[in-house]
């Protein structure tokens, strides 16, 4: 057994042999350190759950669990054998069968199908269909779906496909069944199928290995759970013994001691129109019916755990989003923010917590990403000259200490904490009314954080109307003036952040909720 | 007595509008594929009309497929390519690029029995090239086969700068031996052009390779976690691909007696277009052969029509352009619809 | 930034220059330029003359790749260009003036850039993959073409014309002006203005863009409206060379030629950072290639050959296998010279993902 885990779990059953261990995994993607020394073993008949907000490290866990992923250094050890995974398919082998979140499944070809490709019934050498349409039929029976198995599997609702690609890893002798987010699209009955499936493949022997963020659903199910923070082992718990408070203490990150230094109650006037309001906001994204308003010069937290809607929150009322139902409000004058330009236009500047897919260009330069808004506000024609272009990226990397402070250089090659200082950049060049951030300090280092807080906090003295998320409490609390609640895709509550504390906060976010279909 | 026949009435037309739905759910892969038989019914009525009933004749369906056995192969073989999300620009080369070889080989003296798969070895050959820089290089398919373009177009006039008549019996046997039943006839180049339709209907239906390639196209990522062999099922649809290029070769130099350096000029782009009309999306992962060979007969039809008429060739190509656009089209709004499904 | 382009030029620079070195010592004459009544003369200046085409279109073929897009069109519509250049000029009275020509090539640049715009519909507003988008009208081009010109060959004896392919303006061939032209206007419009950055932009990461405030669906539309211009520009040389409007004949295979010539050029197929100069000088590759096979006396229907080589040991190269492999022996080839010196080894993971 490693040592490293066992001195860190409290009472935990040192006597039972597990299935299979990964010990002391680190995983570097190039400068960049994923996971680090992380140790995690899988007791056969147990559900464990992995448990960390994003960017924890959980995902990249399971991909050295199932061979998607080659660790740079540490040991994956099944039935006592060291053993290498070269590929999925090595991992299939041994028994470790992942269902993730994105479905990863076939949508062109049918639901049997998806089942049984590499493994199809045969007769006289060639794909017996019928047999497979008949399997596939019990399989599906048994996880209580009733879906014709030779329908396509891409005209099914997500929530189906994902209880098809649970069937196909149960369907093939698997012994380690890893489930990332399985429950997300499920309504209340189909979870509590799911979880009497669990419960049989728990009587069976197969070890499961579980990822929510529902927590409730983690300690409805699981038996013990591993908890990870950025990159780091923090601590594997028999859930009987860990409160949910704590819980959530562990993944968010909660330093002993620290002090929330809350920001002052500024003063605003009883009747200051909000800068930007948002009313029974629904979208495509999840939301149903929320509401949130923002007042120049004050920076409005927001606080939830993954899934609880924040960035839908953020994409709704910035423009990104489509609006299905409800109105946001610009000055208490209705608008139709039809897509980003449109709200670029009217001030209000949205930058989106997936900084690699939806903000840096990473072939253009610091400074091409930096004027890259202010241009296309321009118009193709009339161009920033170079030098003027160079000026304005030089004063943005001097203002908000943009390093490495060179203008040409590849905006992709910086780390991601000056990458976010740069879509920073970008957008307050526009002059902004508003500004949404959404998870600017994900994935950065403490100083860059602090940078980032600093900054939202002058833009707030600048009469900006902020909008900050973040998964971290402390940082919602000790940078902004009002927090809002979510959980569930609705805004529990809307409060001064004089009158929250960590604890309180934490409970507020962490309470378990009403399911609801 | 009326009101319970009224009532039973609309349940009726709502329990086939019912049926008539789950259908189109089920086979919603089937609806282009299905959509082209349609266009080529319309077409068959409408030449019917046109030429004053003189169309459907057992000649000239006979000779429909008989005319175009060379672009059923390239066909097939392109059904395999696109299907992975990949597309083969040198088919068309190829095919010339092999018959001429093979008339070459044949004028030589040498006996068909080495000419011919000479001649499926060199389409093979250069289909492999272009399976090992997509899957290993990971270079596009649109470069790395028209790399493949380039190559087999060039071999052909190395092999000859003109043309090269056949002389061999056997050769020009395929051709001209007819088998008959009736009016009908059909010659064993159409048999063998039906012949590589059902073949490789059989291994896309019924194999785990045939069904690999409908994963690879359908999402390769995660055909890859789901353990299939993506690689070598990728080049194994090139050399295919190229295999029914050195075959069609074949077809078309017993066809026309002659190995042509020229030939096959754009054939690559009609072969695409049958498949397309016959159903293929071009996205990969949905499609059937059987559709292309619908395609190949709507695109042999059209030229039947415009022949008889005595219009331009130009309008041919015309026509064909206009009428991918519209499968195109049609495609795109098939797709997005089962895709808002989910 | 300059230093980017800097290495990725190198590559074909130093190809071109050794082509041309290659090609002196094979021939002697290949340097060799003559002065005849006032105009140079020589296989230096035949290249620059007959490379004209090949780089309007390439031009082109370039902003659309930029945009991660492609015109497999272009030949088409330089045929029908032709077509509509020597069909106006051939029906008209006056085909020796220059304003009969004038208009006539005005006409045809037009129709070329609706057929451009035609192309850019499909591919920006509904959202057509641009292979299919543009092979339709490579598909439909030239039947329509074929139609313009009643399926005849239509020549033309027209002075102003001719002059186009054949004249001379001072010292050097008035396509060669005609080229030089259109690399500056590109050039300037380019990256005097921000369409090429915004061009860059979308071609790299759309969605990005489009949450900057991009107008995407603008800068795609444009790209394949200046490919369908310079496409028709490059018919009328085509046409005036050989005095007539050949629908079959013209343009035949110049789409490969252009994408090759952009992909030599060191811009990526993938779309998003595009060079100019890397086109101008893969352009002169290509042609400095065919004259040397040419020259070489091999059948020029054989050149394809060549060209397949070149193609595949290009892509080879720009591959990420073999840049791993060049960077290793690299790494490797420096570590025997460095040797013992106390640079302390750095171990890479690798991550099979």
């Amino acid at each position: 057994m490693g040592g490293t885990a066992s001195s860190r779990h409290d009472g935990a059953m040192d006597n039972a042999v597990p299935l299979a261990e990964l010990r002391n995994i680190t995983v570097d993607y190039g400068p960049e350190r994923v996971l680090d020394d992380v140790s995690f073993r899988l007791i056969p008949g147990e559900v464990h759950s992995l448990m960390g907000e994003n960017g924890a490290g959980k995902s990249t866990l399971i991909k050295v669990l199932t061979g998607a992923l080659k660790p740079s250094a540490g040991a994956i050890v099944v039935d006592g054998d060291r053993v290498v995974f070269g590929s999925p398919a090595d991992a299939l082998r041994r028994g470790i069968s992942p269902v993730y979140q994105e479905i990863d499944l076939l949508p062109n070809l049918s639901v049997a199908e998806n089942i049984f490709i590499g493994r199809e019934p045969r007769k006289h050498g060639r794909i017996d269909w019928e047999q497979m349409r008949i399997r596939a039929a019990a399989q599906l029976a048994d996880l209580g779906l009733t879906v014709e198995p030779s329908t396509l599997l891409g005209a099914h609702p997500v929530a189906t496909q994902q209880l098809v690609a649970i069937a196909r890893a149960i369907s093939a002798d698997v012994r380690i069944l890893v489930l990332d987010e399985p429950t997300s699209s499920l309504d209340t009955d189909e979870v509590a199928e799911l979880f009497r499936v669990i419960k049989e493949l728990k009587q069976r022997g197969v070890a499961i290995v579980f990822i929510s963020h529902f927590l409730d659903q983690v300690y409805e199910i699981s038996d013990r759970i591993t908890v990870l923070r950025d990159g780091r082992f923090v601590g594997e718990y028999l859930t009987n013994e860990l409160l949910r408070v704590d819980l959530v203490a562990q993944m968010l990150g909660r330093e002993l001691g620290a002090t929330a230094v809350v920001r002052a109650d500024i003063d605003v006037e009883d009747e200051a129109l909000p800068v930007l309001e948002g009313d029974d906001l629904v979208t495509h994204g999840g939301l149903r019916g929320v509401s949130a308003s923002l007042m120049a010069g004050e920076v409005l937290g927001v606080a939830g755990l993954r899934g609880s809607g924040r960035t839908a929150l953020a994409r709704a009322i910035a423009g990104i989003d489509r609006l299905e139902g409800g109105e946001v409000r610009l000055g208490g004058d209705k608008v139709n923010l039809a897509n980003p330009r449109r709200a670029l236009a009217e001030g209000i500047v949205y930058s989106s917590e997936n900084r690699r897919v939806e903000g840096i260009i990473g072939e253009l330069s610091v400074a091409e990403n930096i004027t890259l808004a202010l241009q296309a506000q321009q118009g193709a024609v009339r161009r920033l000259t170079p030098a003027r272009a160079r000026e304005l990226a030089l004063s943005w990397i001097e203002a908000l200490d943009i390093r490495p402070a060179d203008p040409d250089r590849r905006a992709g090659d910086l780390s991601g904490g000056n990458q976010q200082k740069v879509m920073l950049a970008r957008l307050l060049a526009l002059a902004p009314r508003v500004v949404v951030l959404d998870e600017p300090t994900r994935g950065i280092d403490i100083g860059a954080k602090v940078e980032v807080q600093r900054l939202v906090g002058e833009l707030a003295d600048d009469g900006l109307a902020v909008m900050f998320i973040s998964a971290e409490l402390e940082e919602v609390l000790r940078s902004s003036h009002r927090v809002a609640i979510l959980r569930d895709k609705k805004v529990v509550d809307i409060l001064p952040s004089q009158a929250l504390t960590i604890d309180t906060l934490l409970a507020l976010v962490a309470r378990p909720d009403d399911v609801e279909d | 007595m009326t009101t319970q026949t009224s009532l039973a009435q609309p349940s009726r037309i709502a329990a086939v509008e019912a049926a008539t739905q789950k259908f189109f759910v089920r086979h919603s892969a089937m609806l282009p594929t299905l959509a082209a038989v349609v266009i080529l019914m319309l077409l068959f009525a409408g030449a019917e009309l046109l030429l004053k009933g003189d169309f459907i004749t057992p000649r000239n369906i006979s000779a429909l497929v008989l005319d175009n056995a060379y672009l059923l192969v390239l066909a097939v073989g392109m059904t395999f390519v696109i299907l992975t999300a990949g597309i083969d620009l040198s088919v068309g080369s190829v095919m010339a690029f092999t018959g001429i070889l093979g008339a070459k080989l044949l004028g030589d003296g040498l006996p068909p029995i080495v000419a011919i798969p000479a001649m499926l070895l060199g389409g093979a050959a250069i289909g492999l090239l272009i399976g090992i820089l997509v899957q290993y290089f990971h270079v596009q398919p649109f470069i790395a086969s028209l790399a493949g373009l380039f190559l087999g177009r060039g071999l052909a006039y190395v092999v000859s700068l003109s043309s090269i008549r056949v002389e061999d019996s056997a050769t020009l046997w395929l051709q001209s031996t007819r088998f008959r039943l009736g009016e009908w006839y059909i010659t064993p180049t159409g048999i063998i052009a039906l012949l590589t339709v059902a073949v490789a209907a059989f291994v896309l239906h019924y194999t785990r390779f045939g069904r690999t390639i409908y994963a690879i196209g359908g999402n390769e990522q995660s055909a890859k976690l789901m353990g299939l062999r993506v690689a070598s099922a990728t080049v194994t649809a090139y050399v295919i691909s190229g295999l029914c290029g050195g075959l069609a070769g074949l077809l078309l130099t017993a066809y026309s007696g002659a190995g042509y350096p020229r030939n096959g000029i754009g054939t690559e782009l009609d072969a695409i277009a049958a498949v397309v009309i016959g159903g293929t999306l071009l996205t990969g992962g949905r499609g059937y052969v059987v559709g292309s060979m619908v395609g190949v007969f709507v695109y042999g039809t059209i030229k039947t029509i415009i022949s008889f008429m005595g219009a331009e060739q130009s309008w041919m190509q015309i026509i064909v352009g206009a009428l991918l656009l519209l499968f195109i089209v049609v495609q795109r709004l098939i797709v997005a619809r089962s895709g808002a499904k989910s | 930034m300059k230093a980017f382009f800097h290495s990725r030029l190198v590559w074909p620079t130093g190809f071109l220059i050794l082509l041309i070195v290659v090609n002196s010592i094979a021939r002697p004459r290949f340097l060799k330029i003559t002065m005849r009544d006032g105009e140079l003369y020589g296989a230096l200046i035949d290249i620059l003359r007959q490379s004209a085409p090949l780089m309007l279109v390439a031009l082109g073929m370039t902003i659309v790749i930029a945009t991660r897009g492609i015109d497999l069109s272009v030949g088409a519509v330089m045929a029908v260009s032709g077509a509509v250049a020597l069909t106006i000029i051939a029906d008209s009275e006056t085909p020796n003036s220059v304003g009969t020509v004038l208009i006539a090539v005005l006409t045809a640049i037009l129709v070329s850039m609706v057929l451009g715009a035609w192309n850019g519909l499909l591919v920006s507003v509904f959202g057509i993959q641009p292979i299919i988008a543009t092979l339709v009208l490579m598909l439909a081009g030239r039947g329509a073409a074929l139609l313009i010109t009643d399926g005849f060959i239509t020549t033309v004896n027209s002075t102003p014309l001719a002059f186009i392919a054949s004249g001379y303006l001072s010292v050097l061939p008035f396509a060669f002006f005609i080229s030089v032209a259109a690399i500056v206007t590109v050039a300037l419009v380019e990256r005097r203005t921000a369409l090429g950055m915004l061009t860059e932009s979308v071609g790299i990461n759309p969605e990005a863009s489009r949450l900057a405030g991009v107008r995407s669906r603008g800068i795609i539309w444009g790209a394949y409206v200046a490919s369908g211009a310079l496409a028709g520009v490059a018919g009328i040389i085509y046409a005036s060379n050989i005095k007539a409007a050949d629908a079959n004949a013209a343009g035949l295979f110049i789409e490969l030629y252009a994408i090759l010539a952009v992909v030599l050029g060191g811009t990526s197929l993938m779309g998003g950072k595009f060079s100019i100069g890397g086109t101008v000088i893969g352009v002169f590759i290509i042609t400095t290639l065919e004259s040397t096979i040419l020259f070489m006396g091999i059948p020029s229907a054989q050149s394809p050959v060549f060209f397949a080589i070149v193609v595949m040991v290009v892509v080879m190269i720009q591959s990420p296998r073999v840049r791993t492999w060049l960077r290793r022996a690299k790494d490797a080839v420096v570590g025997m010279w460095v040797g013992r010196s106390s640079k302390p080894k750095q171990v890479e993971q690798e991550v099979a993902s």
